[in-house]
């Protein structure tokens, strides 16, 4: 049985934005930085995007060439795994559908699975599912400026649905693959595919 | 430790307040005794959940402080004027009052004897708290080790507090260096300092870094904890001065201070 803590009042939130609020997290209007390591800093004459079918087939765009292609702007909640949740957050990007049909027309399979992977290393797994029909972007404008490399810039996936790990920051490279396999944080204690409304936080969570 | 099985959901558990011992105006420990505890490694973290009398619910994560073995699982918790969880925690919790948490949570932010040396550690503020479960991890580690041991695992803490009165563990962080020629403890005052304060007076900066870091060369297990600009600004200035980024670890935390 859950335990009272004897004298916690909390603070409620008003209603509307408690509906906003999936289990355990609060809301903050700043917006933290949360990383494993250094920040990377690769000059955008240098950076490119690549998809990568299942057979090794790529596509791939220069900044110039990806900050061409068609762009959404987006507003949504996103939901960090270390609990705050920031409400209406605007950002500029290129949707997954966009570059998976431009990908497609130069001969790129898509499979059930991707994994992203950013400069520094980093990786996480998304299915297939969760990024297409409109549900996430590359993402490389927060507001009206450019994504501050400490969030993510050059550029970012952004897939606000999940725990906030899987909006991978400095994304280079979206590979597709037939299975799942896990990625950085999904291998060291934290949950496969991270629903916030589901509390999904950490590996064995249901 | 005893590992969890892996993919096993960690689950809440009632910690009970055993001590609450005063670290610094703002901060305090907490001591818990928690039936059931899988053990951790020395730089994870807890989810604390309170439960209001409504039902209504709240999580926040927290930096353990003791060392794997140590017999009490300690937090180090800093009073955050507006907060939701903190002033309950430092003001209102005495020991005989229960909370819930589970973990251990993060296999990143981790450092174990095992991981080797030599140690670079940089904490600013409560940032320390999970530095000061690697020194203690050391510590009890290393108690029946010889010199040589020791000094692979040489350790340097650079530690940057707003004001004498504001470091937390200073006592113990003096007696562990004062018997241990291979831990060196140097801190930073950035605020306030005692009239006779001999060592640096200033924040972070790349001179303090090359000065106080083991050479790159040494290819030393970096960990940096503490409010985001410190931390982006330790962990940048650590790789231009040659240091591989996968040795250089962080964790942060917030509030920003600033929308960016």
């Amino acid at each position: 049985m859950t335990p009272i803590s004897r004298g916690f009042r909390g603070r409620r939130q008003p209603e509307g934005a408690a509906a906003k609020l999936p289990p355990g997290q609060y809301e903050t209007r700043d917006f933290p930085v949360l990383s494993a390591g250094p920040t990377p800093r690769t000059p955008l004459s240098v950076w490119d995007l690549t998809l990568r079918g299942t057979d090794g087939q790529t596509a791939r765009w220069t900044w110039d060439e990806f900050v061409a292609l068609p762009r959404e702007k987006i507003t949504v909640d996103i939901h960090c795994v270390t609990k705050w949740s920031k409400f209406g957050t605007s950002w500029e990007g290129i949707t997954i559908d966009t570059l998976i049909a431009a990908a497609g027309a130069r001969g790129v399979k898509t499979a059930s699975y991707v994994l992203a992977r950013s400069d520094g290393g980093y990786t996480t797994n998304v299915p297939l599912a969760d990024l297409t029909n409109g549900k996430a972007w590359i993402a490389f404008n927060y507001g009206e400026s450019p994504l501050a490399p400490e969030h993510g810039g050059p550029a970012r996936l952004l897939v606000p649905h999940l725990y906030f790990w899987k909006s991978a920051k400095w994304v280079r490279e979206l590979r597709f693959m037939e299975t799942d396999a896990p990625g950085f944080w999904e291998s060291l204690g934290y949950h496969n595919y991270g629903d916030p409304w589901r509390e999904q936080r950490y590996a064995g969570d249901e | 430790m005893s590992a969890a099985p892996v993919g096993a959901r960690i689950e809440w558990r009632v910690a009970k307040v055993l001590e609450v011992v005063p670290e610094t105006p703002r901060t305090r420990t907490l001591l818990f005794d928690v039936p059931g505890w899988p053990g951790h490694r020395a730089g994870q973290h807890v989810d604390v959940r309170l439960t209001a009398e409504d039902g209504y619910q709240t999580e926040r994560s927290y930096s353990i402080a003791s060392a794997p073995k140590d017999p009490k699982l300690a937090l180090t918790v800093e009073r955050l004027d507006d907060g939701e969880v903190s002033p309950y925690l430092t003001d209102e919790l005495h020991p005989g009052d229960v909370l819930e948490l589970r973990g251990p949570i993060g296999g990143y932010f981790v450092w174990e004897i095992t991981t080797g040396g030599p140690l670079f550690l940089v904490g600013g503020g409560s940032g320390i708290v999970p530095l000061m479960a690697m020194i203690r991890h050391r510590h009890s580690s290393l108690a029946a080790e010889n010199g040589e041991a020791r000094k692979k695992l040489r350790t340097r803490l650079l530690y940057s507090s707003r004001g004498w009165d504001e470091v937390i563990y200073r006592d113990e962080l003096a007696a562990l260096a004062g018997k241990d020629p291979t831990l060196e403890v140097i801190h930073t005052l950035t605020r306030s300092a005692p009239p006779d304060w001999k060592g640096f007076r200033r924040r972070i900066d790349r001179a303090m870094l090359a000065e106080t870091a083991w050479p790159a060369d040494e290819s030393p297990r970096v960990f940096v904890c503490g409010p985001t600009p410190l931390v982006e600004s330790v962990a940048g200035t650590m790789v231009d001065l040659g240091h591989p980024p996968a040795l250089v670890k962080t964790e942060r935390f917030g509030p920003t201070g600033s929308p960016t």
